[in-house]
């Protein structure tokens, strides 16, 4: 019984990750109907800011701050330029161009600091079972979903953003810019994508580093339904405690034999995730 | 397609277009044309071209990608010394990404296309294993693989293959003995990679190690969550744990161990104690983290094996004499164990070429590496002869001290991978001005 | 090799797809036209081949087992708009099958192999389609994805039948007596490959331009519609990932053969990646697209290596610049040529067409090739 408990301890930390990079992914697609592929090296690049600042600086938060400024830059340069102009296109245009730019930044991330592994400091003491670092993961995790939520939900400019989101044409009419409510989204997302980053790429950095956990993230918010946030938080949860529990208990090779068989099961049940609203499809 | 007719035709000529091609079975062996080794292609009159295939990129690349970086230092240093018997040695390093497709294709590319002499320190067990059978069809003396598998050694099947590091099972039960006479009665351990190192290493380990061994857990390199493995060694009491991890996964194995304050002696195999390398990340990682992580205090304490003149062995010539050309031809990399692994694999190569004579050929290769005496940078004897192609016969036992310098603890022990006993290898090495390449 | 014989608004098809299938007016059956092309096409590989070296011989058996694999994933993703992101998982079940036949079953000949490696991929794109059937857009991705890096798992799970992370490591044997020694190996595995390739193409290009293909656009262009013409949108899904399960496997099969290896390293979700940005690449609206993609798969990287080593540059910089570049493309192909490089070509020969005859009618000629715009724009 202990053993499970530990299990599921350990679980949900790498869950918070996979949550908020899920999370990310669900701002820009519903934002703009891509899955970005590039996330991962948006995440990737400003950690290795944060790498470097920290190096010269010594101070970790220093770091994080720029690693969240630099995410969010990243993330608006990266609408602007590319995606404003394929975004319309096809959704395989979409993905083709993020999946360039993914091997890009992650070549280049390997240019500048090698492709060997440095080392990449926790937050806070990551000794114990649910140590500082894994409360911090989890309440940053949970506290950043709230916020998002209550943008989008409460505030004018979310308000804007899920109009520019859902009936762009409307949305203009009414007098809201679109284009800049799109940037602002992926602005947000890779915001949010840098703070997975840095809660997932301790204890070591390399360029590839994030791959698996871009799938895994991917995952949840398969599972949880791509519309929902709230959906994809829950399915990063349930995502990191299932799979910790299967790597110990059946054996480490299984986990993404599992991941695959949950997500085929809840997908047969539930075509649109386990929140996700089955949208009238265009006639 | 509704037509049946046309499908019937349609498969009629699939059929016999490709019964045409192949009219035995496919999996028996055929008459596969064995070239002469009597050759030397790659060979001019003053270079001799030779390859490799490494991980440079992909997520196989850290820890891997600097080996043939050391290498080249050192074939740098000997070109410009004269080379080896008049000979520059060009060397060319070819990206597989450890995708065992890409590394038959880039061997062929450098066997077919650049036309090498031969394939040096080709690294990894699940590509270099696929290239084999073609190398020795072909001919292409296939030196000091870069892996610990077994399967280098079979000289009946594998003329040309040469292992270079201590196999697995050797090293396993030269931990397993020193386990056994150190640690008696103390509560044993595994953490090991579920592939053939974890099977190899623990047939070793297993041949002095019984009872006392009270959890086996295998990790999956692409899972890089050790938590549980811990966990389970924790609640078994083990005391020591041999961790037959690479660099990677021993440095998070030290991690996991210290998040749940759980303080059993390390035990690492050589492949994964790399003090440069693990203090690079673990004291980074100490300096980097927001609280007070004991960096050095993770490291102390921790044993492990090794074979090679390591950058820690500072009173080892040899050494002072990689350190030396290190400092001169690839100053900007940090100088590592992994470096000193490809500096020791090209210093081994050219002493075999420069024993092959001037007059060269893959034959006279092939013979001068089993009649060499390799005597130098190796702490231990390689097991070349007729009838051995195996590497490195053996290891020392050293311990990280906090400020990840070695203490040797056991001096070289040798051993076979059979019932052989582990014993002491006292032989003296030369030292490097001893050891003459170049020049005449 | 062929043309997709598409009119612009392929909707405008469906709901008359049951006259439809017969042939107009043709005098030549297309079946003849496209086994003659292929006959054309290996005539020109066979040439090649002699005259070139037998490394670039390897190459182009690469090319070969690779335009397979796009071209099936080109039914699937190009006539049928399922976008799969784990097309490699087919190859890996393929590679796996001519793997173990030639390791426990030597006695079957090769075109057996590689028959089998087919039918079991096909198999499992029948299962693997019946689960995407009922799912849009990113969730088939994900859920693709997901396939692309679990089931290598596999063999973790059977160390002893599919030895592990090590993989399987065999060498087929294929070269006739009679051609030992005379032909070089690596000549003889390109024709050997090169002639699966082409009948697949062959059967792929029928499939495409008879009715399956027309159904295939019907319901990728609107589901709906497509079902109120009689259509059956679940049993096409299938079907088109059941075809394309087959070409995967092919391809596998024939990068076993070509290769003698079968390890879970070689079919990463990077691979599957790169097959559907070879497609993209090459132009998704035809067949002729998977030949360009396919192309650029192989020798773009040999570009990218040969240009990084000329430039001796750092070792950290040498090591990425193949991967940024092949990034660059992806992005600047997408931006610039939205209907890749099949798209380009097309366009080209319009203009050329059209300002040799500017008559009217010009554009019927036209909709026999292969019309790369019918990717569904909206």
């Amino acid at each position: 019984m202990n053993t499970i408990w530990h299990l599921v301890l350990n679980g949900i930390s790498s869950g918070a990750v996979y949550a908020a990079l899920g999370l990310s992914l669900v701002i820009i697609y519903r934002a703009t109907r891509v899955v970005n592929f590039a996330q991962p090296a948006l995440a990737l690049i400003s950690a290795y800011l944060a790498y470097a600042t920290t190096k010269a600086t010594g101070s970790y938060w220093l770091g994080f701050a720029v690693a969240l400024l630099a995410g969010t830059l990243l993330g608006v340069l990266v609408e602007r330029l590319l995606i404003r102009r394929v975004s319309r296109r096809s959704e395989l245009s979409s993905i083709i161009v993020t999946l360039g730019l993914l091997l890009v930044l992650q070549a280049v991330a390997g240019m500048i600091w090698s492709n060997e592994p440095h080392a990449f400091g926790y937050a806070f003491d990551f000794r114990g079972r649910f140590s500082a670092t894994d409360l911090f993961a989890v309440s940053a995790v949970l506290v950043t979903a709230a916020g998002v939520l209550l943008l989008f939900k409460f505030t004018p400019l979310g308000l804007r953003m899920r109009a520019a989101a859902f009936r762009p044409e409307v949305a203009k009419m009414l007098g809201v810019r679109v284009g800049l409510m799109l940037t602002a989204g992926w602005g947000l997302a890779a915001l949010v994508g840098s703070l997975a980053g840095m809660l997932a790429i301790p204890p070591f950095i390399s360029p590839n580093v994030l791959d698996k956990v871009f799938v895994f993230a991917l995952t949840a918010a398969v599972l949880g339904g791509l519309d929902n946030p709230v959906g994809t938080i829950v399915g990063g949860f349930a995502l990191g405690i299932g799979l910790s529990c299967i790597s110990g208990l059946v054996g480490p090779e299984l986990v993404p034999l599992a991941a695959l068989a949950v997500l085929v099961l809840v997908l047969a049940v539930r075509p649109s995730g386990l929140f996700g609203r089955t949208i009238a499809r265009r006639v | 397609m509704r037509s049946p007719r046309t499908t019937r035709v349609l498969a009629g000529v699939l059929a016999s277009a490709l019964a045409l091609s192949a009219c035995g079975g496919a999996g028996e062996t055929g008459g596969g044309g064995n070239r002469s080794a009597d050759s030397a292609p790659g060979v001019t009159d003053d270079t001799v071209v030779i390859g490799t295939h490494q991980p440079l990129t992909g997520p196989a690349a850290p820890g891997y990608s600097k080996i043939s970086a050391g290498a080249r230092a050192v074939y740098s240093y000997l070109n410009d010394a004269g080379g080896i018997n008049g000979r520059r040695i060009e060397y060319k390093v070819e990206d597989d990404a450890y995708n065992p497709t890409k590394t038959v294709e880039v061997v062929k590319k450098l066997v077919l296309e650049e036309q090498v002499f031969a394939i040096v320190g080709g690294l990894g067990t699940p590509t270099h294993s696929k290239v084999v059978e073609y190398l020795n069809g072909e001919g292409v003396p296939d030196l000091l693989v870069s892996s610990g598998a077994l399967m280098w050694d079979d000289p009946r099947k594998s003329p040309t293959t040469f292992g270079y590091q201590v196999d697995y099972t050797r090293e396993g039960k030269i931990q397993g003995k020193f386990v056994k006479d150190n640690f008696a009665g103390k509560k044993v351990a595994y953490l090991y990679q579920n592939d053939d190192v974890g099977r190899d290493t623990q047939a070793g380990l297993d041949r002095f190690l019984t009872d006392e061994v009270v959890a086996r857990e295998g990790y999956d390199p692409a899972n890089t969550d050790v938590n549980p493995q811990l966990s389970k060694f924790q609640q078994a009491g083990a005391e020591v744990v041999v961790c037959e991890c690479i660099p990677a996964f021993t440095a998070l194995s030290l991690l996991a161990a210290a998040k749940i304050g759980y303080k059993p002696q390390f035990v690492l195999s050589s492949i994964g104690a790399d003090p440069a390398t693990l203090k690079g990340l673990v004291e980074q990682f100490a300096k980097q983290a927001g609280a007070d992580v004991p960096g050095e205090a993770l490291l102390a304490g921790v044993i492990g094996t090794s074979y090679l003149p390591g950058p820690n062995l500072t009173d080892d010539p040899w050494s002072t004499f990689f350190r030396e050309i290190h400092d001169r031809y690839a100053p900007s990399e940090p100088f590592t164990d992994t470096m000193v692994y490809g500096m020791v694999q090209a210093f081994t190569f050219a002493q075999a070429l420069k024993a092959a004579g001037r007059d060269l050929t893959r034959q006279k290769l092939l013979d001068a590496m089993t009649t060499t005496s390799f005597d130098g940078p190796g702490l231990t004897p390689f097991g070349f002869s007729a009838d051995s192609h195996s590497g490195y016969t053996g290891a020392q036992v050293i311990r990280i001290n906090a400020d990840a310098t070695v203490t040797v603890i056991q001096p070289p022990h040798v051993t076979d991978r059979g019932d052989g006993p582990v014993e002491p290898h006292t032989e003296e090495r030369p030292s490097p001005d001893e050891v003459v390449l170049t020049g005449s | 090799m062929t043309s997709t014989n598409t009119s612009r608004p392929g909707v405008a098809e469906a709901p008359a797809s049951g006259g439809l299938d017969r042939p107009r007016t043709r005098v030549v059956p297309p079946l003849l036209v496209h086994l003659l092309a292929a006959l054309v096409a290996l005539a020109a590989v066979v040439a090649l081949t002699l005259l070139t070296d037998p490394f670039t011989n390897l190459r182009i058996a690469t090319v070969g087992y690779y335009l397979v694999a796009v071209a099936g994933l080109a039914l699937l993703t190009g006539f049928n708009g399922q976008v799969s992101l784990g097309h490699g998982a087919f190859m890996f079940i393929g590679a796996y099958t001519v793997a173990l036949l030639v390791l426990h079953v030597p006695a079957f000949p090769l075109w057996a192999d590689l028959l089998l490696a087919a039918v079991t991929s096909g198999v499992a794109g029948l299962l693997a389609g019946a689960a995407a059937a009922r799912l849009h857009g990113p969730y088939l991705a994900g859920a693709t994805l997901a396939l692309a890096v679990g089931l290598p798992a596999v063999t973790q799970r059977f160390p002893e039948l599919l030895e592990g992370s090590n993989g399987l490591s065999f060498t087929v044997n294929s070269t006739p007596d009679a051609l030992v020694g005379v032909v070089p190996p690596t000549r003889w595995q390109a024709w050997v490959v090169w002639v699966a390739v082409l009948l697949a193409l062959v059967v792929l290009a029928n499939l495409a331009r008879g009715r399956l293909g027309r159904t295939l656009r019907a319901v990728r262009d609107d589901e709906v519609a497509a079902s109120l013409a009689g259509v059956h949108v679940g049993r096409t899904k299938v079907l088109a990932f059941l075809v394309s399960a087959v070409c995967g496997g092919l391809a596998g099969g024939l990068q076993a053969f070509l290769l003698g290896t079968a390890a879970p390293g070689s079919f990463t979700p990077a691979l599957s990646l790169s097959l559907l940005a070879a497609l993209v690449l090459g132009g998704l609206g035809s067949l002729w697209g998977a030949l360009w993609g396919a192309l650029a798969l192989v020798y773009f990287q040999v570009w990218t290596e040969d240009f990084s080593d000329l430039l001796h540059l750092p070792t950290n910089v040498a090591d990425n610049l193949p991967l940024a570049l092949y990034g660059v493309v992806l992005v600047v192909v997408i931006l610039l040529f939205p209907h890749g490089v099949q798209g380009g070509l097309h366009h080209l020969r319009l203009r050329l067409l059209a300002s040799r005859s500017p008559r009217r009618g010009v554009t019927d000629r036209v909709t026999d090739a292969d019309d790369p715009r019918s990717e569904g724009e909206a």
